[in-house]
């Protein structure tokens, strides 16, 4: 027997279109179901009753590639800690839920349709800044730079952020602060991040600024969804680099 | 119009042309960094507040410690409050300390209260369309709500309060009683409204700081995963010291110890 829920989504046609929750029924779903593969039933009957199917994201559907994207009852990737919702299972629903689904809510992600919304601004805040100038060629030998082991590990933990966008999504105040300070922490740890590092750190920042994300007010709701666990720690390095680039200008 | 991703040799369609609608405007540019501009970027507006914070919280440190100075009786607290206008005499004129301490105080109210404003407006247009569900559990409101409502009526207790132990012009005494006569008219059992009003704006005051001690240190880059715990707790007792020791001096003058 599998499970009969009620899904309300979010349905909009385009950018210009005002947008609306549309209630669906679906029964006989399957607890080892992921989430997504929930929503590719739903559609192949939307398909098949000849309506548009519902537009989400999604790639790589094993919790590496960032695409998906969905707020399930309000939290983004839905109530399973440190999980992508592609990652997400069925088995955490019970028969019989009423189940919201909206896409990622700021101002710098425009939906353009339905649950898809346009998270170009972390590309522009990685084109700021989120890089090192480094002479490609040869791969050098992997102890020519010595690095501490607890810098290596923070700078690791800091790497893994899948720029997501989770983070804004659960932010009381839409604010890109934990995916900026993923990446300026990862690459300020390191020796190869060195040179840019002071630089880096005032440009991505501006970025995220005139892409109209909210300031951070240290709230935290951002890790609590990262799926990637990405530590408040974070930030407050943020904090620490720019406040030194600005005494240093 | 099409991004060309170097390296991978083929174009991928613009995010606009999967949308029926060709909307997408020019991505948005960082101005050119100018000196200074960091501290009107979020994070330096943040740390303004986080400093004038800190100003604001030693200030309140110091002037708990001298309200206590009211069961010492009359003679003590009238002599303190005496005292404070003539620090630094014969160096500095009479009332100069005082008021550059004053002059200090406002300035960092405005600018702590000019960031804030900026950074809720920046919150609220950085979100145009409201989630339908908002779960309770996870939502901390407390730093969004708490901080925000919270300041305001902090800001007007604060006028309040000014009005009433400084000018005195809400002062049962009025303005040129001795500040010990002050404090026990307005406190006095028959006014047990107003300390009622002083207990919860306090309150606020220390709901603030439980949360703005701890926010300022990560604002300021001081924050490590290994120093969590220890500031909160720091950031807590703070706060509930000066809860306490505000608190303590209206509620003994209602309850008539003092009088
Ligand atoms: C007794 C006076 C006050 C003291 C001692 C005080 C102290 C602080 C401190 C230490 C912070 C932390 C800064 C940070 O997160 O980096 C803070 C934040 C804040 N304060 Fe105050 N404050 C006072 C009055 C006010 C007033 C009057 C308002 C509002 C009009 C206000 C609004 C805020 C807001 C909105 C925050 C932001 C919290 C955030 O963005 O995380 N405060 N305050
Ligand atoms: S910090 Fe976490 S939530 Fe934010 S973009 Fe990176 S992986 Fe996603
Ligand atoms: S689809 Fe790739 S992380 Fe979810």
């Amino acid at each position: 027997m599998g499970m009969k829920l009620t899904l309300k989504i979010w349905r909009q046609k385009d950018g210009a279109d005002k947008g609306r929750m549309v209630p669906y029924e679906l029964e006989d779903i399957s607890p080892d179901m992921s989430f997504l593969e929930m929503l590719d039933v739903l559609n192949e009957r939307l398909i098949l009753d000849g309506e548009d199917p519902v537009a989400f994201d999604h790639d790589c559907r094993e919790g590496i590639c960032g695409m998906c994207s969905l707020v399930i009852d309000g939290t983004p990737h839905g109530p399973q800690r440190a999980t992508t919702t592609c990652q997400l299972h069925m088995r955490h629903f019970q028969d019989g839920d009423v189940i919201t689904i909206e896409p990622w809510r700021a101002g710098a992600f425009p939906v353009i349709k339905d649950l898809v919304v346009d998270r170009t601004a972390l590309d522009r805040i990685i084109q700021a800044g989120g890089y090192v100038s480094a002479p490609t060629g040869s791969a050098p030998d992997a102890a020519a730079i010595p690095v501490p082991q607890a810098d290596a590990h923070d700078a690791f933990d800091a790497a893994t952020c899948i720029g997501c966008g989770a983070c804004v999504a659960a932010c009381p105040n839409a604010s890109a602060m934990l995916f900026t300070a993923a990446k300026v922490t990862h690459l300020g740890l390191l020796p190869q991040g060195q040179p840019e590092r002071y630089g880096r750190v005032t440009a991505m920042v501006a970025q995220m600024d005139a892409e109209g994300f909210g300031g951070c007010t240290n709230t935290g709701e951002c890790t609590a969804v990262c799926p990637k666990g990405i530590p408040f720690e974070t930030i407050t390095r943020l904090n620490a680099d720019l406040l030194t680039a600005a005494r240093r200008s | 119009m099409s991004w060309t991703y170097p390296g991978i040799g083929h174009n991928f369609p613009d995010v606009a042309s999967r949308s029926n609608t060709v909307t997408a405007p020019r991505p948005p540019r960082a101005a050119a960094a100018r000196p200074g501009s960091v501290y009107r970027s979020s994070v330096g507006k943040k740390a303004v507040m986080a400093v004038t914070g800190a100003i604001l919280v030693l200030y309140l440190v110091a002037h708990m410690v001298g309200n206590l100075k009211v069961f010492l009786g009359r003679a003590d607290f009238d002599h303190y409050a005496h005292w404070l206008r003539t620090i630094g005499e014969p160096a500095l004129p009479h009332r100069v300390f005082l008021t550059i301490v004053e002059v200090v105080l406002t300035v960092a109210v405005i600018l702590h209260m000019w960031s804030a404003v900026s950074l809720a407006r920046r919150a609220r247009r950085a979100r145009p369309v409201r989630y339908a569900v908002r779960p309770a559990a996870r939502e901390h409101r407390y730093a969004t709500h708490v901080m925000r409502y919270g300041g305001v009526v902090i800001l007007l207790f604060v006028i309040w309060h000014l009005l009433d132990l400084t000018f005195g012009a809400v002062n049962p005494r009025g303005g040129g009683a001795e500040p010990y006569d002050k404090v026990v008219a307005d406190f006095a059992p028959s006014h047990w409204y107003v300390t009622a009003f002083y207990v919860i704006a306090v309150i606020m005051v220390g709901l603030h700081l439980r949360h703005g001690i701890w926010s300022a240190f990560q604002t300021l880059g001081l924050g490590r995963r290994r120093r969590q715990r220890g500031l909160r707790l720091f950031a807590g007792t703070v706060a509930a010291l000066l809860v306490i020791g505000f608190v303590s001096v209206p509620v003994m003058v209602t309850i008539g110890v003092v009088s």
